[in-house]
C-alpha cells in the first residue's frame, strides 16, 4: 500500500506557530476562555499542551486550526499566527484531530474520508487517490478503499482520522485529547500511528492529553496553560513535570502526571450508619444471580455474550473489562434490569427482590430504582430537568413516591455527600464534566438502590475526577452498596478490588480478585 | 441501520450502475404519470412494468418486501378506505349494516391502491439501487447544486444513522432514571417528549462538532474538486428511455380503455 514515498518537501514543510498575548472570549460569556498566551513554537516541534480543566487547552487547539469562528461568536485578543498568517487563511496547513471518534468522520467509506480535505483544496483527481493511499499507509490502516467508516473499531477511526488530516499535507498536528474514548490498546495503536507519522513527515505537533505518560516520550516540549491566564511553565518535559513548583500545581490541576497516583480520601464516607440513603443489606447477602445468561442489544441483533455465570452480593465490587465492542455495556445493562436477557437466568434473591414481581427486566420503574441504579457512560443522556435540586428530587418524589420530609432528607443528604450543595440551582446541563458525573451519580443514590451499575465511570476523567469517584465508590462499597463497573482502567479496578469479569469473544471469565493495594 | 443506509449492499445490475440523476428523472416521469389520473388502467400499467422490471433492474422481491410491506399495508388501508367512502354510485356488491360497497366505490378503492403502490415502488427501487454518496456526487457535479449544501446533507444523512442508536440508549438511560413509571397517556406523552428533546440536544451537539471537523479539513471554501467523477453512460439512455416508455403505456393504455381521468380537468 505504501509504495509512494515522497520526499518530506514534497509533503509540505513543518510549521512555526506563534501565539504573543493571544486571547479568545465566548460571545455572551464574561471571561475569557483563554488570555494572554504567549509562545513561539519553531517547526518540527513536539509540543504537550496542560492545564487544569477550563484553562482553555482546546480552545487554544481550535484557534490554531482556524475553526474557532468569526467575529459573531468571540473576541480575539493579540495574535496567533501558523507560519506568520492568521490560522483562518492557514486551514489545511493545519491538521485538527478530535476526541470523540464517531463525531468527526464525514463520509460513509474510508477512502472517501481520507479524500475529503484534499477534495476541499481543490486537487486534482490523480493526486487526490495518490494522497489517499499514501496517507492510509502512514497511519497503518489496511482495509480496503470501500469499507465503511461505521464498522471500523474506535481506534482505526482515530488512526482514519489521523490519516484524513494528512492527506492534506498539513505543517502542524493538532491533536485534541484523540485517545481519551479509547481502550488501552487503541491508545497505543493511536500514539504509535501518530509517532509514525511525525517521523515521516518531521511535521510540528501540539497535542493535549491529560494521561501524560501517553505522550512524555514522544514530545520534547510541554507548554502548561494557567487557568486564570497566560503560560504557567514552558519547557523540556523532564523540567516542567519534575520542578518542585509545577509539578505540584500540575497534580493540583488534575493531570495525570507520570509516577503520581491520585490520593484517595482515606476517611470513607458511612452513608448507611446514619441511615442517609436507606437501608441495604449487611455485606456478603446474596442478591443477584446469573446462570447461563445471554445478552443482547436488541433481539434482531443477537446475542453478543454467552454462558454468563456469576453471583453478585452486597458490599462487592465487580469490575467488567475487555476489549471496546465486546459487549461490556449490553452485559452490565442487562444485569441492571433495562435490557430483557437473550437467554439463561438472572435472579434476584429475596433480599434484593422484596415483593417486586417477575424477572429484572419486568420490574416497574419504581421497584428498580429503589434496587437497582444505573448510571450511564454520558451523564447529560439521564438529565431530565433543568435544575440540579430537580433532578435530586425527581427519583424518590416522582418515581419512589417518599414522603416530603424523607424527600427533603436524602436530598439534603446525598447533595452534601456529593458536594453538590453549591450547585442546586444551576442547570445540570451547563456544569463541568466532573460535576456532571457527580450528579448523575447522586441522582442514582437518591432512591437508594442496593446495586449500582456503572459504564465507564473513569472514561477521560481528570486525575481528580478519577479519585473523587473511587473514593466515592469505595464508600458505597463499605455501606453494602453492591458496585457493578465496566471499565478498561486498570487503576480503577485495581483501587477498587472486587472481582473482574472479563468479556472477550462472546463469553465471559471471572479472573482473580483484582489486588485493592492502591486503595488503601 | 447507519450501515445500512450509507453503505447499502448494492447488487451489480446495469440498474446500479446508472446514474442516480437518470434514476431520478425516470422515476419523476413515472410518478407524474401515475398522480396525475385516479383510474386503475394506467396504475395498473405501471404497477405491471415495475413488478416485469424487477429481474432487470437486479431487485429481489424478498429485499423490496423488507423495504416496502409498511407501504403495502398503507395501500390496502388507503383502498378500503377509499371504496369506504367514495360514491355509492353504480350496482351493490356488499353491503353489511353501515358497510356500504358499490362496483364503482370498489373501482375507485382499487384505482387509489394501485396508484399508491405504483408511486411508492420507483422510490423503494431508487433507495435499494443507490449509494447516497453517488447521489450527493451526481447531483453536485452534474445538477451543479452547491456542494456545501449537497455535502452537509450527506454528512446529516449520516448522523440521523447514530441518532437511531442514540435514541434507544436515551430511551434505556431514562427508564433507569424511573422516566415512564406513570402509566397515564399524559405522562406518557410527556415522556416521549422529553426524550425528544434530549435527542435534539444530542444532535445539536454532534452536529456541531462534525461542523468544526469539516471546517477544520478545509470545506466550505468557494474552489472544490471531485474524487470521485459522477458520469453518464449508455445505461443511463436506457433507464431514462425505459422511464418514458413506461409512462407513455400508461398514458395510452388509460385513455383508450377510456379510463383517463385527469385530475385537474
Amino acid at each position: 500500500m505504501a509504495t509512494i514515498q515522497s520526499t518530506t518537501a514534497e509533503r509540505g514543510h513543518p510549521a512555526a506557530v506563534t501565539a504573543e498575548g493571544y486571547g479568545w472570549r465566548h460571545a455572551g460569556r464574561k471571561d475569557p476562555a483563554l488570555s494572554d498566551v504567549s509562545f513561539r513554537i519553531e517547526p518540527g516541534e513536539r509540543v504537550l499542551l496542560l492545564g487544569a480543566s477550563g484553562a482553555g487547552k482546546s480552545t487554544l487547539l481550535h484557534a490554531i486550526a482556524g475553526v474557532l469562528g468569526d467575529d459573531g461568536e468571540g473576541d480575539e485578543a493579540g495574535s496567533l499566527a501558523v507560519d506568520g498568517m492568521h490560522p483562518v487563511q492557514s486551514r489545511g496547513r493545519t491538521g485538527l484531530v478530535l476526541q470523540d471518534p464517531e463525531s468527526q468522520v464525514v463520509m460513509a467509506r474510508v477512502g472517501d474520508e481520507v479524500a475529503f480535505g484534499a477534495e476541499n483544496m481543490a486537487l486534482p483527481r490523480d493526486e487526490i487517490w495518490s494522497r489517499v493511499r499514501e496517507s492510509l499507509g502512514d497511519v497503518g490502516l489496511e482495509v480496503p478503499l470501500d469499507h465503511a467508516t461505521t464498522a471500523l473499531s474506535g481506534g482505526q477511526k482515530q488512526r482514519l482520522a489521523l490519516a484524513s488530516v494528512l492527506a492534506m499535507r498539513p505543517g502542524v498536528l493538532l491533536l485534541d485529547e484523540p485517545t481519551a474514548n479509547l481502550d488501552p490498546d487503541g491508545v497505543l495503536e493511536v500514539r504509535d500511528a501518530v509517532v509514525g507519522v511525525l517521523e515521516r513527515t518531521g511535521a510540528t505537533l501540539i497535542v493535549v492529553e491529560h494521561r501524560v505518560a501517553v505522550w512524555a516520550d514522544v514530545v520534547d516540549r510541554v507548554i502548561v496553560l494557567a487557568a486564570s491566564g497566560g503560560v504557567l511553565a514552558d519547557g523540556p518535559p523532564a523540567d516542567v513535570l519534575n520542578a518542585a513548583g509545577t509539578r505540584e500545581r500540575l497534580i493540583e490541576a488534575g493531570v495525570w502526571v507520570p509516577g503520581y497516583t491520585p490520593r484517595l480520601r482515606t476517611s470513607l464516607p458511612t452513608g448507611g450508619g446514619n441511615g442517609s440513603d436507606g437501608g441495604h443489606g449487611t455485606p456478603g447477602t446474596d442478591l443477584l444471580r446469573a446462570a447461563d445468561l445471554s445478552v443482547a442489544r436488541t433481539r434482531r441483533a443477537g446475542p453478543v455474550v454467552n454462558k454468563v455465570s456469576l453471583e453478585l452480593a452486597a458490599g462487592e465490587a465487580l469490575s467488567i473489562t475487555g476489549p471496546n465492542g465486546a459487549g461490556k455495556s449490553t452485559l452490565a445493562l442487562t444485569l441492571a434490569g433495562l435490557l430483557t436477557p437473550a437467554g439463561g437466568k438472572l435472579e434476584a434473591a429475596p433480599e434484593l427482590r422484596r415483593g417486586a414481581a417477575g424477572t429484572v427486566h419486568k420490574w416497574k420503574s419504581a421497584e428498580l430504582v429503589t434496587r437497582i441504579g444505573t448510571v450511564f457512560q454520558e451523564p447529560e443522556h439521564q438529565f431530565l430537568t433543568h435544575r440540579v435540586i430537580d433532578e435530586l428530587e425527581f427519583g424518590p418524589r416522582r418515581v419512589a413516591r417518599l414522603p416530603e420530609d424523607e424527600v427533603r432528607r436524602r436530598v439534603d443528604a446525598i447533595a452534601e455527600r456529593l458536594r453538590l450543595t453549591k450547585l442546586l440551582q444551576a442547570n445540570p446541563f451547563t456544569l463541568s464534566g466532573g460535576e456532571k458525573r457527580r450528579l448523575s451519580v447522586a441522582t442514582m443514590l437518591a432512591t437508594s438502590p442496593d446495586i449500582l451499575v456503572l459504564d465507564e465511570p473513569t472514561f477521560g476523567q481528570d486525575a481528580n475526577t478519577w479519585a473523587e469517584m473511587v473514593s466515592l465508590l469505595g464508600g458505597l462499597i463499605a455501606d453494602g452498596h453492591a458496585v457493578v463497573s465496566v471499565t478498561h482502567d486498570g487503576d480503577f479496578t485495581a483501587a477498587l478490588g472486587g472481582n473482574v469479569l472479563r468479556v472477550a469473544d462472546g463469553t465471559a471469565q471471572l479472573q482473580a480478585p483484582a489486588t485493592s493495594g492502591r486503595a488503601a | 441501520m447507519s450501515l445500512d443506509i450509507m453503505t447499502p449492499r448494492l447488487t451489480a445490475s446495469p440498474f446500479t450502475r446508472a446514474n442516480p440523476l437518470s434514476k431520478l428523472a425516470a422515476v419523476a416521469m413515472v410518478t407524474v404519470v401515475v398522480m396525475l389520473s385516479v383510474d386503475w388502467v394506467s396504475a395498473g400499467v405501471v404497477l405491471a412494468a415495475e413488478l416485469l422490471l424487477m429481474p432487470v433492474l437486479g431487485i429481489s422481491a424478498w429485499a423490496l418486501f423488507k423495504r416496502g410491506w409498511p407501504l403495502v399495508v398503507a395501500a390496502l388501508v388507503g383502498a378500503y378506505g377509499t371504496a369506504l367512502l367514495a360514491e355509492k354510485t353504480g350496482a351493490v356488491v356488499f353491503e353489511a349494516g353501515p358497510l356500504l360497497f358499490t362496483e364503482d366505490s370498489i373501482n375507485s378503492g382499487v384505482a387509489i391502491g394501485l396508484r399508491s403502490l405504483a408511486v411508492a415502488l420507483p422510490g423503494i427501487f431508487l433507495l435499494l439501487t443507490t449509494d447516497p454518496t453517488d447521489l450527493a456526487d451526481a447531483l453536485a457535479q452534474k445538477l451543479k447544486l452547491p456542494h456545501r449544501f449537497v455535502l452537509g446533507a450527506l454528512a446529516g444523512l449520516r448522523l440521523v444513522g447514530l441518532l437511531v442508536d442514540e435514541w434507544r440508549t436515551l430511551g434505556l438511560a431514562r427508564r433507569a432514571r424511573g422516566v415512564g413509571a406513570e402509566n397515564k397517556p399524559l405522562a406518557k406523552l410527556a415522556a416521549f417528549l422529553g426524550q425528544a428533546f434530549g435527542l435534539i440536544v444530542q444532535a445539536i451537539r454532534r452536529a456541531t462538532r462534525l461542523a468544526v471537523a469539516m471546517e477544520a479539513r478545509g470545506f466550505g471554501g468557494a474552489q472544490r474538486t471531485w474524487a470521485r467523477e459522477s458520469t453518464f453512460s449508455r445505461v443511463d439512455i436506457w433507464v431514462f428511455l425505459g422511464g418514458a416508455l413506461v409512462s407513455a403505456a400508461a398514458v395510452t393504455a388509460a385513455v383508450s380503455a377510456g379510463t383517463w381521468n385527469f385530475i385537474f380537468g
